[in-house]
């Protein structure tokens, strides 16, 4: 953590930081034209870039939105692949290929008519779902959002579930009576989120707080966009959760946008992750193209909290590759910016390294993305075939 | 058994509940060392330490919202408004996540939101409010609101032991102002059921929470004219007892709703409602409401006295009825 970078010092020594944290200043005079005693702590200062997307930094001073540094991305680092086995980066890897190759399908599925509603897709996030749930045992209990579908491939849900939710069917998670990636089970301790994001934080939150008091060493993790860090909820969560010191984690999912909103028009503070200080809680900000770094960010932030050592506020930057929903063409993206984003594919960049490390070779790649064709295919003819709801179900399960 | 306050004999069904069941806690605001703001939770901690009678910051959409998810993993939270009015603040996250978790991927939540509410008291508007229309017109929630000691007891054992979010309406008017023998030990009043709290032959009073007190000291007045009116107590307003409304309807032919919320879709809206549709045919009038006024809920006494009813106004609507 860099707090003391970011806040620029203290009050009387200033040193402004590679985030631009400010310097001490004199307070400026009142309109009594007395001026007020002790000096002023300037925020961190924010950089609007045309279109009204803020520059983003991480945690060492890199430019990592709206736009990533440079035209190529950097090799992920191997010091910080150590941490985890070849078994397991394997394992990363292919969770955030399916959840990949699912969303192809989904899209073409949506484009022949054959999904009811809105198809809210994750693209460019996949590095972000899979590395916190892969971090989290599958008691931990967590709530996904509609875009991370590869954190509920991780926590076991499977395509055949995942397509029958598209589907609308009766036997899906959620009866045919809720859409898409809402899906929930309390048996994988995986709740259904709902379309008010931001909403989920105090009940996740109450999930880890009602397990701690049962003896359990439970961490709750959940996630939020960039966009719901507008909302009530997330303050008082933070703060409910800063104060009890609770075994607590939340990932902002910085897309840069909420549906058209950029993040300029949604907060005045350099980054998201600068809040957390104000809960008492330590803040990072990762790239959220490099798995390895949200990887490692969210397991030291799991290990605090199962230490009962408290939350953590964790920002993965990356960029929100399709529309808010397949029905928008998201012209208001500045001219530009998604094409330099495409050059920061999560996935591309892991295999890359893979492949540099010789982890991963083309061989198996094709291999493995063969069978999660054929897994799909199965998958989608299974769900499709299955029955539909009848009408008067409609009524049922209003109460437990 | 003993004679106790409203207040008193709601603190023993609390008490009760979370000697019998472990997983059964509070939170809210200053519910702990000060006991709470009208002393519901007098001595809780101590009894129970701070790891089940919990303090929370002043912030009603994560009071509720954290009872929700800790109800989902196995414990039974009791979440205190500090006011009913304060509810507002929380609002989305019974309505968006509270009353849809069982119905969209089958959670249960069983929660109950204790709300001090009511008027009478020279709150003004934002310690007066009787807001439980709101609640009622949301389908996975259960709304109750007793109006007696034994009917508070009954009915908070009730809450805390049903599979779903409770809305218990705790009118601060009553906290210590009614007060009735309660039998010791245990029993729960079943969620749903009304009570006929007076019987009579001519015209029936359908009502809740202050107002049963108010129609029974109608329900003497009237007597005295000779008019014979039953004073029906719903109890619960989501699910609400049909059947009763029919068997008292059917037997006076003649009925008035009465609650101290506002009036333009009031819960009495629905009474009446569900009485023209179901029971036309067997009314010898028609049938007629008090209410408070359509206004915030007023300070001063004047105006406050005006806005709400009282029993010379529920009287005089029976009489209309009674001579219809």
């Amino acid at each position: 953590m860099t707090d003391k970078k970011r806040n620029g010092g203290t009050a009387t020594k200033a040193a402004p930081g590679k985030n631009g944290a400010g310097a001490a200043t004199t307070r400026p005079a009142t309109s009594y034209g007395t001026p007020l005693p002790g000096p002023v702590i300037e925020p961190p200062k924010r950089e609007l870039l045309p279109g009204g997307v803020a520059l983003i930094r991480d945690d060492d001073g890199n430019v990592i939105g709206p736009w990533p540094d440079g035209a190529s991305p950097p090799k992920l680092s191997r010091e910080l692949a150590k941490a985890w086995s070849k078994d397991q980066l394997l394992a990363v890897h292919r969770f955030m290929r399916m959840s990949r190759e699912i969303e192809n399908k989904v899209i073409n599925l949506y484009r022949q008519g054959k999904i009811s509603g809105g198809v809210y897709l994750g693209r460019g996030n996949e590095a972000t779902a899979v590395a916190a749930l892969y971090c989290l045992e599958s008691t931990d209990p967590v709530t996904i959002l509609h875009r991370d579908l590869g954190a509920h491939l991780v926590r076991g849900w499977t395509a055949r579930e995942i397509f029958m939710q598209y589907f609308a069917k009766r036997d899906a998670p959620n009866f045919g009576k809720d859409t898409g990636l809402h899906l929930g089970s309390l048996e994988r301790f995986s709740l259904g989120t709902v379309s008010p994001l931001g909403c989920m934080i105090p009940v996740t939150l109450g999930c880890a707080v009602g397990l701690k008091m049962q003896g359990k060493k439970a961490v709750g993790l959940t996630f939020t966009g960039d966009g719901a860090t507008s909302l009530g909820d997330f303050h008082e969560a933070l703060n409910f959760a800063g104060v009890w010191k609770a075994p607590f984690i939340l990932i902002v999912e910085n897309n840069q946008f909420a549906y058209s909103t950029p993040t300029g028009k949604q907060f005045a503070c350099a980054r998201i992750s600068d809040r957390a200080a104000g809960y008492g809680m330590p803040g990072t900000t990762v790239d959220g193209t490099d798995v390895l770094k949200i990887l490692n960010a969210v397991k030291t932030a799991v290990d605090r909290a199962r230490k009962g050592d408290g939350p953590t506020l964790i920002e993965s930057v990356t960029m929100r590759m399709r529309g808010h929903s397949e029905h928008d063409d998201a012209s208001y993206v500045p001219k530009g910016m998604a094409d330099a984003w495409a050059a920061w594919d999560p996935i591309n960049r892991f295999e890359e390294y893979l492949m540099s490390e010789r982890i991963l070779d083309q061989v198996a790649l094709d291999r493995m993305l063969a069978e999660l064709s054929t897994e799909i295919e199965e998958a989608v003819d299974w769900a499709f075939a299955q029955p539909p709801n009848e009408g008067p179900e409609a009524a049922e399960g209003v109460y437990a | 058994m003993a004679v106790k306050t409203y207040i008193e004999a709601l603190a023993d069904g609390l008490r009760e509940e979370m000697v019998r069941d472990k997983s059964v806690y509070m939170l809210g605001e200053d519910i702990g060392q000060y006991g709470g703001a009208f002393k519901v939770t007098k001595g809780f901690l101590d009894e129970f330490g701070p790891e089940r009678i919990v303090d929370t910051p002043l912030a009603e959409s994560a009071i509720i919202g954290v009872a929700i998810g800790s109800a989902m993993m196995g414990m039974r939270p009791v979440a205190e408004m500090q006011f009913a009015d304060f509810v507002a603040c929380g609002f989305n996250q019974l309505i968006n996540n509270a009353a849809k978790m069982h119905y969209r991927w089958g959670a249960a939540v069983p929660m109950v939101v204790r709300l001090p509410s009511g008027g009478g008291v020279r709150g003004g508007p934002f310690h007066s409010q009787n807001p439980e229309a709101w609640f009622c017109h949301t389908p996975g929630l259960k709304v109750v609101a007793p109006s007696t000691p034994n009917d508070a007891k009954g009915l908070i054992k009730a809450a805390i032991r049903d599979e779903n979010p409770v809305l218990y309406f705790e009118h601060k008017y009553l906290y210590r102002r009614i007060k009735e023998e309660v039998p010791d030990g245990d029993f729960a009043i079943e969620i749903g059921k009304a009570d006929i709290k007076r019987p009579g032959a001519d015209v029936s009073i359908i009502t809740y929470g202050s107002m049963v007190h108010l129609s029974l000291e109608a329900a003497k007045k009237l007597a005295a004219e000779g008019i014979d009116v039953e004073v029906v107590d719903l109890r619960s307003l989501l699910p609400y007892d049909q059947q009763a409304i029919a068997g008292t309807v059917r037997k006076t032919n003649r009925a008035v709703v009465v609650h101290e919320a506002t009036r333009t879709c009031g819960f009495a809206a629905e009474v009446m409602a569900f009485i023209v549709e179901e029971l036309f045919t067997h009314l010898d009038a028609p049938v007629k409401r008090v209410t408070s006024i359509d206004a915030p809920v007023p300070y001063s006494p004047p105006l406050e006295d005006f806005f709400m009813p009282n029993a010379d106004k529920i009287a005089a609507a029976v009489r209309e009825v009674a001579a219809f």
